[in-house]
């Protein structure tokens, strides 16, 4: 992953674009783990 | 009447003999022959500080550790009285009183660190240096210790009977309890923001804009990690001075925060590795330090945000007890990785920083200063029991 940037816009191209795409995949995988987290929860009816 | 009298006098003795007190006994006297010589001799007596290293351990570990510990009393009153989780009602003495200690020895310690202590209000009072973050920190730790006196000075007004003054502060619960987590915020953030004018003596991988972030929200499962490790040491030598209530909530607070630790961790693991993408930093982590960084985040952040999930999945608190344990060991790690390994990584190794043993004294010192104190004031106060003439809040 070593790159060589020529321009500021090319560094931040870069980084922004794989950040962006890390997110993406961080929020699903958020989602995932609080299901995996409370799977076994028992339902609280409060109605 | 004279024969009682001895009886009392010799199990108060057998009672001190036992190993744990000695051991704080010598501790605590050692710690005040070095308090001497630091306050005759000066920092160069006592300390390996230097010009490379004017912050050692007792910023690494007193401060950045002691405060971010500390973040359990936010985050208890912040569910209880904010959230309105009943449930974690027991857990907000204990955690207020472990918050209020830590944050006052946190005070006590930098008379240790600061080279002229006396002039430690100094920023507070005489000449206010408001573009610095160290002055924001100052002053944030002086109003939230303030707040966390009186918060905590429920259990004092209850002690002495004082049902006037007490039920004055309890009206105050919400408007303290929203001061502490602003509070809270700014200077748990500030802390790491201490290190944003250092970004070439920092090594990359810790270096990050968005330090402040990371420390504030490290601190969040800090406090909590720190809330569930203290319950679990108080119902284990401090049993005796719980009551019914503590005892049986004990686990609904241990599953509660371990599920919010869980996702909070999960979600700094992520911000944690955003940093290192914005800033492009993945050619490090094949490098020394790059497998220490990996090492702090899949062995103190990923293993425990795990073994939380777990423990609450099986309902097994033992699991999450060691989870709590290993969060805290991964905050004091990443404090210390922070201050002291990835600062001035580039120096040579034999101009890098390593503590004084009177230094390491002197923390264990502070340390079982608070647990001393702690015990003392769970003895007669009731920070882990209901007293029965107040009504509960």
């Amino acid at each position: 992953m070593d790159n060589v940037f020529y321009s500021l816009q090319d560094f931040m191209l870069h980084t922004k674009t794989l950040t962006y795409i890390l997110m993406g995949l961080g929020l699903p995988a958020m989602l995932g783990w609080w299901l995996f987290l409370t799977g076994r929860d028992e339902e609280i009816r409060k109605y | 009447m004279n024969a009682t009298t001895d009886r009392k006098k010799t199990a108060l003795l057998e009672l001190l003999r036992t190993p744990g007190n000695i051991l704080t006994a010598f501790i605590l006297a050692l710690g005040l022959c070095i308090t001497v010589l630091r306050f005759t001799k000066g920092l160069a007596g006592v300390t390996n500080l230097n010009d490379n290293y004017p912050w050692g351990i007792w910023i690494s570990f007193d401060l950045l550790c002691g405060v971010a510990l500390a973040a359990g009393g936010y985050a208890a009153t912040t569910a209880c009285h904010l959230f309105g989780l009943k449930d974690f009602r027991t857990s907000v003495r204990p955690a207020v009183t472990s918050a209020f200690l830590g944050y006052a020895f946190v005070v006590l310690a930098l008379h240790y660190d600061v080279g002229q202590p006396w002039r430690l209000v100094y920023p507070i009072f005489l000449s206010q240096g408001t573009s610095s973050v160290l002055f924001e920190v100052g002053l944030c730790v002086f109003i939230y210790l303030s707040v966390l006196a009186l918060e905590w000075s429920i259990a004092v007004f209850e002690r002495l009977g004082w049902k006037k003054a007490r039920a004055r502060i309890v009206r105050l619960t919400i408007p303290l309890t929203v001061l502490g987590v602003i509070l809270s915020t700014m200077h748990q953030s500030s802390l790491g923001a201490l290190y944003l004018i250092a970004p070439s003596k920092m090594h990359p991988l810790w270096y990050s804009p968005f330090i402040p972030v990371f420390f504030f929200v490290s601190s969040i499962f800090a406090g909590m990690s720190m809330v569930i490790f203290e319950g679990s040491l108080a119902h284990r030598f401090l049993r005796g001075q719980m009551d019914e209530e503590h005892i049986r909530r004990g686990d609904a607070v241990v599953f509660g925060f371990g599920k919010a630790a869980s996702i909070t961790m999960l979600g700094y693991l992520l911000i944690r590795l955003y940093g290192v993408a914005l800033d492009d930093n993945w050619r490090f982590l094949p490098t020394g330090y790059g497998l220490w960084f990996i090492a702090e985040l899949a062995g103190f952040v990923a293993l425990p945000s795990f073994l939380y999930a777990l423990g609450v999945r099986e309902k097994n608190t033992r699991r999450i007890r060691f989870a709590a344990l290993l969060t805290i060991a991964g905050i004091v790690l990443n404090r210390f990785n922070v201050s002291l390994v990835a600062f001035n990584w580039q120096l040579a190794p034999e101009e890098k920083y390593f503590p004084h043993w009177m230094e390491i004294a002197v923390s264990a010192f502070i340390v079982t200063l608070i647990i001393t104190a702690y015990r003392l004031i769970c003895a007669y106060m009731p920070i882990l029991r209901d007293d029965p003439d107040f009504e509960t809040h």
